[in-house]
């Protein structure tokens, strides 16, 4: 009768000492991975430059939040859960996983204090998590086969699903904790039949799988012990071999994408990092044209994506049927350095991506409402991307042709509308309006504190002025001391630039900064978050700006803004999040704070709102792009609207108006359902006493 | 081969409001914006791929002043590889006739295969292709919305006729071909384009250069004098129908009935 059973370093499998067979595995484990990984470098090694070495501590902080505390995990409940569960029993079995393969070569080693109190206690923790993860690796695979969830789904047009793949690797995971613990649960079975106990956790899976094997004879337990072993070794390396192969990936690649991920929201990378603006004129070719243009890290998202479908999920471009998934955006471009940056031979590289991998269709189809971003667990970039592959289209001329009409525009007018520069700030000379609101026009004989930037659209557009009037006179009403810049002020270029055209940015950019210096305002105001966004994140050395919401909440949070109560209490309003207001900006709760203030106002939530709010239809530039889709974005929103029992839309952007009004027309809701701007709805129920009269009235209550 | 477009800078009809001055025989020229003429953006474009398959060399001219050489970069930053400004004094006021004389002196010149202009000039009249084709005494297509080179020094080229049918022909080379917007769809030039070629040296020739009589072409050799300009008077004919969308629909028919519209 055996003592124990020997460790698998002192056994022999067909005539080779364990100890040798397992140095060699280990060893050729080992050596195949590192071979794999370096293949895999070779792209991001040819790639671009990219800076993502600065900040150390918020990178450390994010890695915090977002790797180790999977902080966007619970988005998806179910699948969240999953995978937490997952990553943490990962995280806690990697040590005995360690010690495992050691085990393999030298039967002396041991961790620190195994055998105290700390020992027991992980392994107690690490059984429970083997059994964990493999309970998971169970219901993943159900989840699968069972219940399907759409966003796994494959489109025809992107080739063959991928779920056998899936599978096949839950399978492996799911092998590797059993065989884990059937190594621990056949010794304890075989020091069970003589009399010793080891300890294993009550109701893991080594325990039960211990009670299972007691009737078994020593000699197969021995077999079946260092049987189990070579499975798990085996398992282990070839899981570790394969998954740079795949969507498994990610469990490598995640911690430094995480680390090195964007740091800047509602920012847009410049052309070449490390080349500034006065030395582009050097740079030969513009954006991302063939592979070796993205940057090394765009690489490594490609490598990243764990393809959970959670940004075209959530994707509106998707959503409406236009010919745009960012999740196939990614694979696709994996798939590409796969095959031309393979295993065996030489890479193959340069072909062009656009009529290769990807369509200029999809490539413009993008309204960089950043939905994707926002979900994605793995903090992969999409707009980025987007904006260097449009870079490259516009370098190469191949821009739609209702995009180089407004685009032309923009060049010599300043406004992608060709509208004359002396009649920007016409809308201003509203027979109404003008006597109410005088608006100054900050063209050096006046003189004011506060910049209002109006931006194109609600300077040009008959019906977007009423934004641009309700916003001055709620300007006005708080006593703020402002004006215009008139036919000084072209367009923001906020989606010239996302647009790709990064030269005719710049120069609209500079014109402005120039116009908003000679002003000499201390601050800057915007009812448009889409020049927001530019004077925030695009422009540099200009005062602070505020979208009007921001105001607004301050003022009526201060008293000095009163509103009356609603009209028709009837009514059930929704606020629809702005893409550059909420999700690239992070205010959602001011233009709410605003609704709520309104006495008698009845307020309801769309499913998709705040940071999962559903884009319109886009801005800017997009109103000039003529979709390939089944239904248009802004419908969608309109329905989900009426869905949430609204039946008033109010938006805080000027775009969002456009896409939503001619929503309600496309989806014949008119009379049912109508849209307001936050400006237009603040300026109608504004209680128009004067602030002293307001002071005196506060007074009169409290005492 | 060889190709010569000969280009024109006009008010951007789409990003300007065009208005008479008080005098009422010119426009107000004050706030226009400039741009390449359209139809010769598709002239250049079709060059540029000609040449992208066939070989050869694109050469951009234009009859003007100083201000008119924006358009050239343009079309230079587009792929052009020469331009050639054409520009004296004694230019100035001349009729298509005029135009068509000064570039027959520079076309003969050099040496062109073949020789692309717009369709027509958006404030011109379509005359220059035509005259110059007939000076040259070379062979014209005008309304070209197809071009495909043959072997032994031909073209085939088809025009665009009523209703919207095609004709094939064979052409000759040297020849002029007059191009219809549609042809292609021009590149984009953006600022960055237009900024590489900033500095490229532009040929200027004036008379002298070209051996043309001052006398023949400018205002004094003008036959044709512009002597006004007007907007035509709004006139009566829109009615927009009232109504629910039953009813509208009830006396669009009707009206559509009573016009011969509908039988």
């Amino acid at each position: 009768m055996l003592e124990a059973l020997p460790y698998p370093a002192q056994t022999t499998y067909w005539l080779i000492s364990g100890r040798t067979l397992f140095l060699i595995i280990n060893l050729l484990g080992i050596a195949c991975f590192s071979y794999i990984v370096a293949k895999r470098l070779t792209p991001l090694v040819r790639g671009e430059r990219d800076i993502r070495f600065d900040r150390p501590w918020v990178r450390l902080e994010r890695l915090s939040q977002f790797w180790l505390g999977q902080w966007k995990h619970l988005r998806y409940r179910v699948a969240g859960t999953i995978h937490i569960l997952i990553f943490a029993g990962f995280i806690l079995l990697a040590t005995r996983a360690f010690s495992l393969l050691i085990l393999g070569i030298s039967e002396n080693f041991a961790l620190p204090d195994s055998a105290g109190g700390i020992g027991l206690a992980y392994q107690i923790v690490a059984d429970y998590a083997a059994t964990v993860v493999f309970i998971c690796m169970v219901i993943a695979a159900v989840r699968r086969i069972v219940f399907k969830p759409a966003r796994y789904e494959v489109p025809e047009k992107y080739g063959r699903g991928h779920k056998g793949d899936a599978i096949f690797l839950l399978a492996l995971i799911a092998i590797l904790m059993l065989s884990e613990s059937l190594f621990a649960a056949s010794k304890a079975a075989s020091l069970a039949r003589q009399g010793q106990t080891e300890f294993l956790a009550t109701f893991s899976l080594a325990w039960i799988l211990r009670n299972a094997l007691t009737s078994i004879s020593q000699s197969n337990l021995w077999n079946l012990h260092r049987g189990a072993y070579l499975l798990d070794v085996l398992t282990f390396y070839f899981l570790l071999c394969y998954r740079p192969f795949g969507i498994q990936f990610h469990v490598e690649t995640s911690l430094f994408n995480v680390y090195f991920a964007k740091l800047d929201r509602g920012t847009v990378k410049p052309v070449r990092w490390g080349v500034s603006d006065e030395h582009l004129d050097e740079v030969k070719s513009f954006g991302v044209k063939t592979f070796e243009d993205f940057t090394w890290k765009h690489m490594l998202d490609f490598y990243s994506c764990a393809d959970c479908g959670r940004c075209s999920d959530n994707c509106p471009a998707n959503a409406a049927g236009r010919p745009l998934s960012p999740r196939f955006l990614t694979i696709k471009a994996r798939d590409y350095s796969f095959q031309h940056y393979p295993m065996f031979g030489s890479p193959s590289n340069g072909t062009p991506l656009i009529g290769g991998i990807y369509s200029e269709d999809e490539v413009w189809s993008c309204t960089t409402c950043g939905a994707c971003e926002e979900e994605c667990p793995l903090l992969i970039e999409y707009i980025d991307k987007i904006v260097d592959l449009r870079r490259g289209l516009v370098d190469d001329g191949n821009v739609p042709k209702s995009i180089q009409k407004a685009l032309k525009a923009l060049e010599s007018r300043g406004n992608p509308y060709g509208k004359m520069e002396k009649k920007k700030a016409d809308w201003t000379k509203d027979k109404e309006f003008q006597p109410t609101c005088d608006v100054k026009i900050l063209d050096g004989a006046n003189a004011a504190d506060t910049l209002y930037f109006v931006d194109s659209i609600t300077s040009y557009d008959d019906r977007m002025q009423a934004i641009g009037r309700a916003t001055a006179k709620i300007l006005d009403q708080v006593g703020e001391n402002f004006g215009i810049l008139g036919a000084a002020e072209k367009d923001s270029g906020h989606e010239v630039r996302r647009f790709g055209e990064e030269t005719l940015f710049m120069a609209l950019r500079d014109h402005n900064v120039e116009a908003i210096k000679a002003s000499g305002v201390q601050r800057i105001v915007t009812a448009d978050p889409h020049a927001y966004n530019a004077l925030k994140h695009d422009y540099k050395d200009v005062p602070p700006v505020e979208h009007i919401s921001q105001v607004i909440a301050r003022e009526v949070k201060s008293g000095n803004l009163k509103l009356n109560a609603v009209e028709n209490a009837a009514d059930v309003y929704a606020y629809h999040d702005p893409c550059y207001l909420g999700r690239h900006n992070q205010v959602y709760d001011d233009p709410r704070d605003v609704l709520d203030a309104i006495p008698g106002l009845k307020r309801v939530e769309m499913s998709r709102c705040r940071d999962r709010s559903f884009c319109c239809g886009g801005g800017g530039l997009m109103l000039f792009y003529e979709p390939k889709e089944e239904e248009r974005m802004g419908v969608k929103r309109v329905q989900m609207a009426a869905e949430a029992g609204a039946n008033v839309i109010v938006t805080a952007c000027p775009f969002c108006m456009v896409n939503i009004e001619d929503a309600i027309k496309v989806a014949g809701m008119e009379g049912k359902m109508t849209a307001i701007d936050l400006t237009e709805l603040v300026d109608k129920q504004i209680a128009r006493e004067s602030p002293k009269a307001i002071e005196i009235a506060q007074e009169c209550v409290t005492t | 081969m060889e190709i010569l477009v000969c280009v024109r800078r006009v008010p951007d009809t789409s990003e300007n409001e065009i208005q008479l001055n008080s005098a009422g025989n010119e426009i107000e020229r004050d706030d226009l914006v400039y741009s390449i003429n359209e139809p010769d953006n598709y002239a250049v474009e079709e060059a540029l791929q000609i040449a992208a398959k066939a070989g050869g060399s694109v050469t951009v001219v234009t009859v003007g002043g100083d201000d008119d050489e924006e358009v050239l970069r343009r079309e230079m930053a587009m792929g052009a590889n020469h331009g050639v400004l054409i520009s004296d004094e004694a230019f100035n006021g001349s009729d298509g006739k005029g135009i068509a004389t000064i570039l027959k002196a520079f076309v003969q010149k050099g040496h062109y295969d073949l020789i692309l202009t717009g369709i027509q000039a958006e404030d011109g009249g379509a005359q220059v292709g035509g005259m110059l084709a007939a000076l040259l005494d070379y062979p014209f297509a005008s309304l070209v919305n197809s071009i495909a080179v043959l072997d032994g020094g031909k073209l085939k080229v088809s025009r665009e006729i009523e209703g919207g049918n095609r004709e094939m022909n064979e052409i000759d080379l040297p020849c002029v071909l007059s191009i219809q917007t549609g042809i292609n769809e021009p590149r984009y030039v953006g600022m960055r384009g237009i900024r590489q070629v900033a500095s490229v040296e532009i040929p200027t020739f004036g008379a002298s250069d070209l051996g043309v009589d001052a006398g023949a072409v400018g205002e004094a050799g003008a036959k044709v004098k512009r002597v006004d300009y007007f907007v035509p008077a709004l006139g009566k004919g829109a009615e927009i129908l009232q109504g629910s969308r039953e009813e509208i629909i009830d006396k669009l028919i009707e009206l559509m009935k009573a016009k011969g519209g509908l039988n």
